[in-house]
């Protein structure tokens, strides 16, 4: 092969990366840049806009509930990350080691369980709730969370627990710790790479669903971002654009720079759910 | 009668009894309390639940005459009464798991007694209990949380998809009735929703079929792309090209559907600034699929990316090396060892993405959210995939029962894809033999 040709190709690959680049920020770069314009039609006829402003993010706090959504989403995804996280790590982790009669039919029920639409269950929740008046209730809606959490992220932790070997565990049981001391002082030390990509799924999860927490929170100081953010778009999309893009960017800020800071955890996490089923 | 028989039948006479036989008096006071407390339960509560179970109602509501007087009566709500019905029948069925227990328990320390060991005192007991059950012990919050907040909604979803629970027949105005495979069976035969049925279906096929193949290859391309020796910058690339992953998929969704405005959204002021016109991304039957498609590739290569790159390291550098010595070209190496070794070791995570596809809500619900309507469609639109026409079925057009039966449906592709794969994989057939 001529050097030349060489070149060309590797000049060729360079377009191509850089094109894809551009495909995958222009959205991000598209809302933020919305977000900063005057006025507040959704037409521009520049990308970058004439005059820069801040006012649509200071009308987003004096306009609209949008600081307390932020604090009733982050009380509900704190709340679901860590109950939901605690109780899938500790269930996976005795479905891995201990073999207890119901065992297999346990873990078919898991992948049965995971195999129906999320919200099929959802109308039955609602009326149930409702029954027992936790309608309108951040903790119905942790609660809702964390359980699915355990469904959803069973089979990545329970291959995760799989790969650590058992030694670690005999050497504190044999200095006679507890199934629960060596859960917490062994095993859970050992599995940050777990901890941390289950924390971030359902942390994530519960911060952008925007369906289940529609149905359960029915006013509007109870709403969430994702719904707050939903309802303006669909109420408001055509007249106040800018508003929306400004509520948009502050939604997606703090989950997009949680994943790029734990990107590694998130690669691992996902190819172990990839290989080890 | 020898002995631990003999505490057996004592226990299922009366819960506690073979425990007192035992001499293990508080746990047998304990046994016998619960048991008193579920028998009345079952005997003067659930009884009546179930019964609503099975009859969802007798009384609907209307007017009835009181002497000469004519009431408004408040009828039997037969949604509330199926759901309390459920509730009262997991309640039996976890006394009659406790009252086997009970026996079992009674027969199984009479056998140790006998055998010589003495029966321990009721905190010996207790502290036992935590490390012999340990496993069950950590299980059981999961397992009521599971149980009344999906197991038991999944059951009573499925159950109303052989009620006629369906717009107009809505209590508490009307009584729901049970009516077999009705709804299945209009769901196939009658003309207005089988067309309907097979079209989305047939959508819903395609889509996951397009979807899959095009994020999967587009992203291990991507990944090769990178992955070339004399690439530089790997890293920077590779955090670029994430970032559409890293942004939650509802905003970005959201922010994608006015970008493909046909009036005002910037893709469309482009194309007609280059002298072309603008096209009718989300209102068009035939583009409204091809944008959904585009989209979907933009937020799904970057999860497939990674899963490549993370199986392109481990590929060894000589299988490159001898296949150059051949004069292998660049096509034929991603032919025939790129391709293979990735596929090889992703295709149960293809299978999983693809049974996510055919419940990939997000993409279709926020970007058309089912539009452009079908006239021809009962409350369904060209993009609409069977998820998201089961979601409108129930939340906007109140036709429970349809909606059930679309997603037994559902789960029934799903669910046979994915037993079918997970009996394959390596952690189901060789669980026990790494450790």
């Amino acid at each position: 092969m001529s050097r030349f040709a060489d070149r060309g190709k590797l000049l060729l690959t360079y377009a191509i990366l850089v094109l894809l680049t551009f495909i995958s920020l222009y959205p991000a770069l598209w809302i933020v840049l919305s977000s900063l314009k005057e006025g507040n039609s959704l037409y521009s006829d520049t990308l970058i806009p004439h005059e820069m402003t801040l006012a649509h993010y200071r009308d987003l706090f004096e306009t609209t509930m949008y600081p307390r959504w932020f604090l009733n989403t982050l009380k509900v995804a704190v709340c679901s990350t860590v109950l939901g996280t605690f109780l899938l790590l500790i269930s996976a982790y005795a479905i891995s080691r201990y073999r207890f009669v119901g065992r297999k039919a346990t873990l078919k029920a898991f992948l049965v369980l995971q195999m129906f639409p999320g919200f099929m269950a959802m109308i039955a929740i609602f009326v149930m709730l409702n029954a027992i008046g936790l309608l309108d209730s951040h903790g119905a809606l942790i609660l809702v969370y964390s359980s699915g959490s355990i469904i959803a992220n069973m089979f990545v932790a329970k291959g995760f627990f799989d790969t650590i070997p058992r030694s670690l565990e005999d050497a504190a049981r044999i200095d006679g710790a507890s199934h629960m001391k060596v859960f917490l002082a062994v095993i859970v030390p050992l599995s940050t790479p777990m901890l941390t990509y289950a924390s971030l799924m359902i942390f994530n999860g519960a911060f952008v669903d925007f369906i289940f927490a529609d149905l359960i929170l029915r006013t509007e100081e109870k709403r969430t971002l994702a719904v707050g953010l939903y309802k303006m778009v669909s109420q408001r999309n055509s007249t106040e654009f800018t508003l929306f893009a400004s509520g948009a960017v502050l939604v997606a800020v703090p989950v997009t720079l949680l994943f790029l800071f734990l990107q590694r955890y998130l690669v691992e996490g996902l190819t172990a759910g990839a290989t080890k089923g | 009668m020898r002995k631990p028989a003999a505490a057996a039948i004592l226990s299922a006479l009366l819960c506690g009894l073979g425990q007192w036989s035992n001499r293990q008096w508080i746990k047998g006071f304990v046994f016998a309390a619960l048991g008193a407390a579920g028998l009345y339960a079952l005997i003067f509560g659930l009884a009546d639940e179930l019964k609503g179970l099975i009859t969802l109602g007798t009384q609907p509501t209307g007017f009835v005459k009181v002497g000469k007087l004519t009431k408004m009566v408040e009828g039997d709500h037969s949604i509330f009464m199926m759901i309390r019905g459920l509730v009262a029948l997991v309640a039996a069925l976890l006394f009659v798991f406790f009252y086997v227990l009970n026996i079992r328990d009674a027969y199984l320390v009479a056998k140790a007694v006998e055998a010589g060991g003495a029966a321990r005192s009721f905190k010996q007991s207790l502290s036992s209990m935590g490390q012999r059950n340990f496993a069950y012990l950590v299980l059981l919050p999961a397992f009521v949380s599971i149980s009344f907040l999906t197991v038991l909604p999944l059951v009573f979803s499925i159950l109303i998809a052989f009620t006629n629970y369906a717009d107009p027949i809505l209590p508490p105005a009307k009584l729901v009735d049970w009516v077999g495979l009705d709804n299945f069976s209009k769901m196939l035969r009658l003309r207005q929703w089988s067309h309907t049925f097979g079209g989305v279906l047939l959508w819903t096929v395609v889509w996951a079929v397009i979807a899959t193949a095009t994020t999967y290859v587009g992203g291990i391309l991507v990944a090769v792309l990178i992955h070339q020796p004399r690439v530089r910058f790997k890293k920077f690339w590779r955090t670029a090209l994430i970032i559409p992953f890293a942004i939650p998929n509802m905003v970005s969704l959201l922010v994608m559907r006015n970008m493909f405005n046909n009036q005002f959204g910037p893709i469309n002021d482009y194309l007609r600034r280059m002298g072309l016109g603008g096209l009718p991304w989300l209102t068009d039957p035939f583009w409204a699929k091809a944008t959904v498609l585009m989209v979907n590739m933009w937020i799904g290569i970057p999860i497939s990316m990674i899963l490549a790159f993370g199986v392109l390291t481990t590929i060894p550098k000589d299988l490159y090396e001898a296949a150059d010595a051949d004069g292998a070209g660049a096509y034929h190496r991603l032919r025939y060892i790129t391709m293979p070794m990735v596929l090889f070791s992703t295709a149960p995570i293809l299978i999983m993405q693809f049974a996510g596809n055919i419940n990939n809500f997000n993409v279709i619900y926020l970007l058309t959210n089912g539009e452009p309507v079908n006239i021809h469609y009962q409350f369904a639109g060209h993009t609409d995939l069977l998820v998201t026409w089961l979601y409108k079925l129930a939340l906007n057009q109140s036709q429970f029962s349809f909606a059930s039966v679309i997603g037994i449906f559902i789960f029934l592709i799903v669910g046979s894809l994915s037993i079918w794969s997970y009996t394959r994989t390596r952690s189901y057939r060789e669980e026990d033999m790494i450790q």
